[in-house]
Order: structure tokens, then C-alpha cells, then sequence
């Protein structure tokens, strides 16, 4: 989240795409009602499924799945054709005046640069024009350029008018330009919107640019940066945020900083390759500034006296992938053979898929598999599970126990960034171990291993920092402080990015939270909050700063200097992120420097992480073009209504065919039908199959059928059906609904079904059931393929059959 | 609707046994009175603890009242919503308010279990056997994977064959700690559920 779960409150209307908060995060939902009820704003809820946060809703759009991109589209187009833009905040804080280089042209769903043999665009052509004089990029305030950011943007959107956003969407063409009117009115400056979304838009072939898409929107209405405003991801795992900041995820290091690539010898050149570019002379370019600094103090932190001037910091310890090695491609290379062994601590590579049969042969090909939970999940039992023969399973398999989140302290960072710590509630129960104490352990046990018997490069093992009293058995403490990072020389912890160095004498573990425990403690325990809001809500805008901490530095809203006018005066103040008092910004902790007086002719633009300085409209950051553009799902009943011959994303990485495996991909023909899958409120992913008292509330997989197709086929609720997808099948009751219905999807009738994803063999139920749960996977329905950009797997639009059964 | 004071309140529980169905209250306050001095607050001298819901990522903050018994171990009393929290104002969902059957389950892992390559059921072993198995497994699968220079001459100093996943259930200190040691490892492959 750009803004926080509280803020939500502030809105005036609230975009909800590709998510259900009232059912997935319902107490995070009391904010979206406060704003309904306490400042009459409006909700606007479009899926697929009518659930209960379209009960609430003001309007509900029935949406096809995977669409979003011509939703947003249609409302871009609609706030350009009429000028409804916040003409102060697009001139002055976005991109739209930027010149694009000579070259750059979109033509039949292909933006310049595609190569079809190798399925991939070369970007060239996406870059600003250069400005002879300065070196800068070119700049036209008066928007009026041809090629200026603003007029393509138009030219680019002009195509998304109401009755080809009902085409693709299929949401019909009036209540299209209800919501128009609607958003169209929040660009005026004490007006703000809020987007927010959660996995309903990231798992697509189109995911990244279905969030861009709405980003690119609120930037044109001046909504981000604002209370009230900007692009609000719900996260559906209590630290999947912390998680991902600490970078266990392939591309990243802690913070966001990139991984290495082969080729890359230096810092310097590990920089010029990763860090964003000054294209303006008034951008801070604040993190391309300081990306050596806190790659330098990392590394320093990580590997301690090994790392020194004379060796760059001991840069190729880092390794450098050569390839991607996202979720999916670990199962890409485990059904090549060359994955040998996998380790998952608190997560079910079967049941999350996506294609679970697929999932199962690839763990079924690894050596080994290391299962770290507390409870049995469906990957632990994978080699027995039913239908499957034990003995043909050569992966040899263990499974840990390992202590619950109550069992130990450590913070947990919700979707609002807010890293809050626990208390070690319990001891541990029985022999359950902490996840980081058995990793911990299993390292030394590995570097005595190198250290008795030598091996491959052994150096970054044997010269890992392992400053904890005790190196089997690290304290959360401990690592908490370590994180943060310190000074040595004088041994003081930071107190803020801003003060890391790259000359060797600074550490952090993630520069994003350095500042959030200090000499004086650790501010993640810090607790209050509404217990005396007067004393502990100083603004009153509930940003509540002495309760826990929030990256960066504490500041509640992100961008928030965009929350003021150029002279720093909030656009609304009645709802201020920060404002200029004449010799320095209070309110929210400023992403801005403290003093730095707007009016000055040297202020920095407001977007000080971006080499623009601005927020970009137009983007050379994606793999799949520079303006978001609708592409349909790999599987869909309808070619694209906007260029049919270039139906899908012409770039999505497609496992199966590269790899040579036969076609795991449906067609109409076979499977009529588009299915989405989804999360009910009494479950969470799959941990919650060993909690009796959901069990109970939520006993049985079911799917939901639109009620005139199962009319059509004879179908009641509480009959036992067969849906199946060209890779799998799932045989569960039928639910049948008229909160799914049939939509009109260019010129075409197509329904759409609703697949809860909670269930499998393994939990309460499936203990109850004599086939133990068979076919009752979800993700077996799902297709292995993702995100152009981030992989992201399509779980939410592919197509399927359905049968009584 | 009138407005009924406290006294007003009582005055219509203690007006008799019939009045129950009539205040809606489920429950008789005659007999809620008379009762009232056997009762104690089932954490009444319990320990407050603070905890963080461990599901979706709304980040609820949870109470937790705990009790040394006299064998020694801690019993788990209740769990709570933080009425202090600016996040959930002491509200929690269905899955918060069950958290306590998560953290207490009979459906726990009781020891370390091994399943050796095509055998056809586990096998409860030590905790030194799975890690001495593991960092061997380890040490074996990185050696045969690794690769220090690549086809271009280039330093990578990459482990192939060795994927590690998780980190949305347990602690940042964790993830952070797993990052660190599987990057010094050499590993490529890492993932968590921030795609999936």
C-alpha cells in the first residue's frame, strides 16, 4: 500500500478492483465503511462475483475477469477526452511533458521493438528524447508536443470509448459512464480517490500492467500521495510484505536493491546497470544517488572484514542469476532435472500450483524435499497422497516441526507497511524449532562440512557476519537490530538511510527499515495508539507515528510531498499529508527533505525516487510496453476486441513450450467456460484445514455456478460436479448463485464460474472424506504461466469444462 | 427508539423470570445477578501479551492472556482483538478469533519425520538426523550445481540446484535471516507468496 489500511477512511470514493475486502480482510473493511458513513464517500465494487463487498457497495459492476486494464482505460479516456485531469499536479508532478524519442509508435496491440521469434520487445524506442542543451530528457509544459507523454497517452487511450470497454469488460455501457461521472469528478483538488486491489488483479498474464493501469489514472487525477489516495494492494499473508522487503524473492536484495547480473565486475557497474537515471535537473534521483551506499553497507553487514574497497565489497559473493528464477521456473527446472532440492518453510508448493499435477510430478523429480511447518501440508504428504503409488516416488523427503508465529517474537509488516512486533507468547510446543534456528543450524553444519572437506567456493559461507551470542540459536533481537544496521566506527546504531556510506564504514541488513531501531530501541514495540488519540494522533489525520514503525522512516503515506501544491500548500486542507510552514514541512514525516523550501528555484520535483522526479504515465520499467494496454487471458472464449491478431500478451513467458513439454493450454471449443478462483472469509490459503472451528464454518469444497448455466445442465446445489481444465480436474458440490451471471463479451454470451481455492488432501476435511480429498485442488484447474513482467501465475482467468456428475 | 437507563435496565431483569423473552437479552439478569459473586474472569491474574494476527495481512493486533501452571508450563487463556490498536480498534474476523485452536492444535508435527527415497511411510528420527542429512543434501546438491564462471567468462558464482521458499508466516527478522544465509549459499532460486 502506498497509504495505510487507516487511511482509507480520508477517501471520497473507493475503486475496488480484483478484490473482496469485506470477505478477504474484513476488519481492514471497517476503514472502507468509516468513509462511507462518516463522509457519505461512494464504493465502487467491479468483479466478477457479487459478494459482500458489492452488498455495500454503491455500485456493483459485474466485471469479466482479467478486464481491468479496459476499465481503467475507459476512465483514463474519459478524464482526458473531457480535461478532467488535475491540470496543476500533471504538468508539474508526472511525466506528461516529456518528449518520447522519435520512433516509439503502438500498432495492431504491438508497441515498436517487438521481436515475435524471441517474444520479446527491444525498448529502444521507449526512452524520452534527449535535450541537446541540457542532456536532460526534453520537457514540453504546455503538453501540446506530438510526442510529448500526454499527447500519446491520449492518442493511445482514445481507442477505450464506454462501448469497447462494455465490449471486453462486459460491464454494460451505462453504468460504465455512471462511474465515469463518478471518477471523472476526482480531479479536482480537494476531491481524492483511493484504488484498491488485491490478487484479482496481480494474477494475470497482464497483471503488472492491470495495477499500472490504475496507477497511471490516479496519477492523472493528482490522488497519489494523498491521504485518502493512491494504489492500495491488500496482501493476503501476515508478512508476506515484511518478507518481500527483506527480499526473499529472486530479483531482489533487501529493499528493493536488484540482484547482480552475469557481467557486472563492479559496484559501478552493478549500479549504471540497476540504478534509476537523473532525467531532469531538478529530480534528487534520491535512490539512483544513494543505490552504492546501500548496496555497499549491505554487503558490509553480510560479510563483515571480508568485505573492503580492496575486493568491491566482496560483490562476486553475490550470485548472479542467469535467468529467471521465480516460483514458477522452480518447477520449470525440477521437470528438467535439474532442480536437486527444494526447501519450503511455510508454504504448499501443491496446492498453490499453479497446474498442481504439474507441481506434483516436479516434486516428484527433485532429490530432496525439506518441508518446515507446524503442521502437515499437502507438499509433506505429496509421495502418498491418494491415487499416488509411494513406492514410484524416489524424492527422498523430511518434514520439520517448526514453532508458530506465537511461539516467538519478531515483527510481522502488515499491507500498510506498518512492522509491528510480537511478543514470544508460548514456548515452543514439544520439539518444534524456529524456522531461522534450524536454518541457522543446517549452515553450520554446511560450513564445517566445506571446512573438513573443501568444495565450491566455500568463501561467502565461511565469511558470513554470525554476530549472535548464540550462531545455532540467533535472537529475533538480535536480528532485528542488525537489520537497521550501525556505524563502526562508532559502533551507534543509524538512524536513517540518509547517513549510510559506501566507503566500508556503515552496515544495514535492509536500508528501508533503517531508522527503526535505534540506541534508545527497538520503535516496531511501540504501542501508542488509540487508547488517548488526542495525545497519540497529533494531526488528527491518524497516522498515529508512536504506534509500531513504518518504512520508510516512519512515514504513514508514501510520495506524500505530492500531497501539497508547488508554494507546499496541502490541496485539501482539510485532509493534509504534509504542508510547508514557512521554514520547514510538517505533519506525515516528509518524503522531502525537512527544509528544503518548495519555492526555492533549486526544490527538488516531488517524486525524489524516480530518475524523473515525477510520476511516470509513460514507463521503460515494464517488459510489456510502455503505456498499459488490454491483452486477453492465455485462455479465453473471445479473440481481443482491440487487435485480434494480437489476442494475448505477445510476451508472457510460456513454460511449456520452451521447454518442449507438450501444450497444456485449453481451447473454447473444449472448454467453454471462464473460471476464477478466489479465497472465502473462514479460510486462509490452506493452513486453516487443520482449525476445527473453520472447518466446521466452511466443511466441503464447492464451486459456485451462475444459476441459468446450471439450469441449462440440470445442475441444483449440492450436486456433486465435475469441472475440468485441459490440465486437471476438481469433483465438488455445486453451489448454484445469482451472484454469478452471464455477460455479453464481444457479442458473445459467456458465463463465469467461482473456485474457491482452500481445500486438498491434507487437513480436517479431507480426514473425513473416504477419497481424502482426490480432486479437490483447486490450483489443479489452473495454468502455468504468469506475468510477463513478474510471473506473477494466471490463477484468476482460464477456461474450463462443467458436468454433472 | 426510547432511551433506557441503567437502573431502567435492571429494574427490567429483576421484574421477573418471564422477562427474559421480552428484553431479548438471552440471558435472565435475575439469575446473572444472583450468581455473579461465584464468578471469576477466567483471566483474572492471567499475563497480557502482545501478538499480531497471523493471517491475512491487515496486521490486527491481538491480546493474549497466558498462565504458568503449576507443572510448570504456560497455559494459553485467550486470545484477543488489541482494543489499542489504530488498525483493528480490538475488532478480529473469524479466522483472528480462532487463532487460539492454530496456536494450540493436536494436529501438530510432534517430532522430525524422514521418508527415505521410495519408502512408503515416515519415519519419526532425531533432530541431528534430518540436519545432518539435510546439510549434507545441502553441501552435495550445491557442489553439483554450482557454477563459479559462465559461458562468457563472467564471475557468477550461482547455486542451480538448490531452491528455497517461504516467509509469509513467520517473523521479518526470519526472512531477513533466510535471505542472508541463502544468498551466501549461492542460491538463485528463492521465492516467497508475494506472486502466488
Amino acid at each position: 500500500m502506498t497509504n495505510h489500511w487507516r487511511d482509507i477512511r480520508h477517501a471520497d470514493l473507493i475503486l475496488i478492483n480484483g478484490a473482496n475486502p469485506a470477505e478477504a480482510h474484513p476488519v481492514g473493511f471497517q476503514w472502507f465503511m468509516r468513509a462511507k458513513l462518516d463522509r457519505g464517500a461512494k464504493l465502487i465494487h467491479a468483479d466478477p462475483r457479487f459478494t459482500r463487498t458489492s452488498a455495500v457497495a454503491d455500485m456493483y459492476l459485474r466485471i469479466r475477469t482479467g478486464s481491468d486494464v479496459a476499465y481503467f482505460g475507459g476512465l483514463i479516456n474519459h478524464v482526458l477526452q473531457n480535461n478532467l485531469f488535475h491540470d496543476e499536479y500533471v504538468r508539474n508532478y508526472t511525466n506528461a511533458s516529456f518528449v518520447v524519442k522519435d520512433g516509439y509508435a503502438f500498432s495492431d496491440g504491438l508497441f515498436s521493438g517487438y521481436d515475435p521469434d524471441k517474444r520479446t520487445y527491444n525498448i529502444a524506442t521507449w526512452a524520452y528524447e534527449s535535450n541537446a542543451r541540457t542532456g536532460y530528457a526534453s520537457r514540453d509544459l504546455t503538453l501540446q508536443h506530438p510526442r510529448s507523454v500526454f499527447q500519446l497517452m491520449k492518442a493511445h487511450y482514445s481507442r477505450y470509448t464506454p462501448e469497447v470497454v462494455s465490449s471486453i469488460t462486459g460491464i454494460p455501457v451505462d453504468d460504465f459512464k455512471k462511474v465515469a461521472d463518478l471518477v471523472g469528478q476526482m480531479g479536482k483538488p480537494d476531491k481524492v480517490m483511493t484504488i484498491v486491489y488485491a490478487v484479482g488483479l496481480t494474477h494475470h498474464t497482464t497483471g503488472g500492467q492491470l495495477i499500472r493501469s490504475g496507477a497511471v489514472l490516479q496519477l492523472l487525477l493528482g490522488n497519489m500521495g494523498r491521504p485518502g489516495g493512491g494504489m492500495n494492494a491488500e496482501r493476503g499473508h501476515a508478512n508476506i510484505q515484511g518478507n518481500t522487503d527483506h527480499a526473499i524473492s529472486w530479483e531482489l536484495l533487501p529493499g528493493y536493491l536488484r540482484i547482480p547480473a552475469p557481467g557486472q565486475k563492479t559496484i559501478a557497474d552493478y549500479v549504471a546497470a540497476s540504478a534509476p537515471k537523473k532525467s531532469d535537473p531538478h529530480s534528487w534521483n534520491f535512490f539512483g544517488t544513494n543505490y552504492s551506499k546501500f548496496m555497499v553497507s549491505t554487503l558490509k553487514g553480510w560479510y563483515g572484514d571480508a568485505a573492503n574497497k580492496d575486493n568491491e565489497f566482496a560483490f562476486n559473493f553475490v550470485p548472479k542469476p542467469a535467468q529467471n528464477s521465480s516460483w514458477m521456473s522452480i518447477f520449470d527446472q525440477a521437470l528438467k532435472g535439474k532442480m536437486e532440492g527444494l526447501i519450503l518453510s511455510g508454504m504448499t508448493a501443491a496446492s498453490i500450483g499453479p497446474d498442481s499435477n504439474q507441481v506434483r510430478q516436479a516434486l516428484g523429480n527433485l532429490k530432496w524435499l525439506v518441508v518446515m511447518d507446524p503442521l502437515p501440508t499437502t507438499s509433506s504428504e505429496f509421495w502418498h497422497a491418494p491415487g499416488v503409488d509411494a513406492s514410484q516416488v524416489k524424492t527422498e523427503v523430511f518434514m520439520l516441526p517448526t514453532t508458530h508465529w506465537i511461539e516467538k517474537d519478531g515483527s510481522f509488516t502488515n499491507s500498510g507497511r506498518w512492522a509491528q512486533w510480537k511478543d514470544q507468547v508460548l514456548p515452543p510446543e514439544g520439539q518444534a524449532r524456529h524456522d531461522h534456528w534450524i536454518l541457522a543450524d543446517v549452515f553450520q553444519r554446511v560450513k564445517k562440512l566445506y571446512q573438513s572437506q573443501g568444495g565450491k567456493f566455500p568463501d561467502p559461507i565461511n565469511s558470513l557476519t554470525f554476530a549472535y551470542k548464540d550462531p545455532a540459536k540467533p535472537e529475533l533481537d538480535e536480528i532485528a537490530k542488525e537489520i537497521n544496521g550501525k556505524d563502526l566506527a562508532t559502533g551507534k546504531q543509524m538512524t536513517s538511510f540518509a547517513n549510510l556510506k559506501d566507503d566500508g564504514t556503515t552496515t544495514t541488513g535492509d536500508w528501508i527499515y533503517t531508522g527503526s531501531y535505534l540506541d534508545t530501541g527497538n520503535l516496531m514495540k511501540r504501542r501508542q495508539g488509540i487508547q488517548d488519540p488526542k495525545a497519540n494522533d497529533p494531526t488528527g489525520m491518524g497516522f498515529y507515528p508512536n504506534w509500531a514503525w513504518s518504512w520508510p522512516l516512519n512515514r504513514r503515506v508514501m510520495y506524500n510531498r505530492a500531497s501539497a501544491d508547488l508554494d507546499g500548500k496541502p490541496w485539501d486542507p482539510a485532509r493534509p499529508g504534509i504542508a510547508w510552514d514557512g521554514s520547514k514541512w510538517v505533519g506525515d514525516v516528509p518524503d522531502y527533505p525537512a527544509t528544503m523550501n518548495p519555492r526555492d528555484p533549486n526544490a527538488y520535483l516531488p517524486f525524489i525516487m524516480n530518475g524523473e522526479g515525477v510520476g511516470r504515465l509513460f514507463s521503460n520499467g515494464m517488459v510489456d510496453g510502455p503505456f498499459p494496454e488490454h491483452y486477453e487471458p492465455v485462455e479465453s472464449p473471445v479473440a481481443n476486441p482491440l487487435h485480434p491478431n494480437n489476442s494475448a500478451s505477445p510476451v508472457a513467458f510460456l513454460y511449456d513450450k520452451a521447454a518442449g513439454r507438450p501444450n497444456r493450454f485449453g481451447t473454447p471449443q473444449e472448454f467453454p467456460y471462464i473460471a476464477t478462483s478466489y479465497r472465502l472469509t473462514e479460510h486462509e490459503h490452506y493452513v486453516t484445514q487443520h482449525v476445527p472451528h473453520l472447518v466446521q464454518l466452511q466443511p466441503k469444497p464447492f464451486v459456485e455456478i451462475p444459476y441459468e448455466l446450471a439450469s441449462q445442465k440440470g445442475i441444483k446445489s449440492g450436486d456433486q460436479v465435475r469441472v475440468s481444465s485441459k490440465r486437471g480436474k476438481v469433483e465438488v458440490l455445486a453451489l448454484v448463485t445469482k451472484r454469478l451471471g452471464p455477460m455479453t463479451v464481444a457479442g458473445q454470451k459467456v458465463y463465469q464460474i467461482g473456485i474457491p481455492i482452500h481445500w486438498g488432501y491434507v487437513g480436517v476435511s479431507a480426514d473425513s472424506d473416504p477419497s481424502h480429498g482426490r480432486y479437490w485442488l483447486a490450483n489443479a484447474l489452473t495454468p502455468f504461466v504468469g506475468d510477463a513482467n513478474a510471473r506473477t501465475p494466471e490463477f484468476k482467468a482460464f477456461l474450463v469444462n462443467l458436468e454433472k456428475m | 427508539m426510547a432511551t433506557v437507563t441503567r437502573r431502567e435496565f435492571l429494574k427490567v431483569g429483576v421484574a421477573g423470570a418471564g422477562a427474559v423473552a421480552a428484553t431479548g437479552l438471552g440471558f435472565d439478569i435475575a439469575v446473572a445477578e444472583s450468581t455473579r459473586v461465584k464468578q471469576n474472569l477466567r483471566i483474572a491474574g492471567a499475563k497480557e501479551l502482545h501478538s499480531i494476527c497471523p493471517y491475512c495481512a491487515v496486521g490486527c493486533s491481538l491480546v493474549a492472556y497466558t498462565r504458568q501452571k503449576s507443572n510448570g508450563t504456560t497455559e494459553l487463556l485467550q486470545i484477543e482483538g488489541d482494543p489499542d490498536s489504530p488498525v483493528n480498534e480490538g475488532r478480529l474476523c473469524p479466522k483472528g478469533a480462532t487463532a487460539m485452536q492454530l496456536a494450540i492444535s493436536p494436529r501438530r508435527v510432534e517430532s522430525p519425520q524422514y521418508r527415505a527415497s521410495g519408502a512408503t511411510g515416515w519415519k519419526s528420527v532425531s533432530w541431528d538426523f534430518v540436519l545432518d542429512k539435510i546439510a549434507n543434501n545441502v553441501k552435495a546438491s550445491r557442489d553439483a550445481s554450482f557454477i563459479t564462471t559462465d559461458g562468457n567468462g563472467s564471475t557468477v558464482n550461482r547455486c542451480e540446484g538448490i531452491a528455497f521458499a517461504g516467509g509469509a508466516a513467520f517473523s521479518s527478522e526470519e526472512g531477513y535471516f533466510a535471505t542472508k544465509l541463502m544468498r551466501a549459499l549461492g542460491l538463485v532460486h528463492l521465492e516467497q507468496q508475494a506472486r502466488v
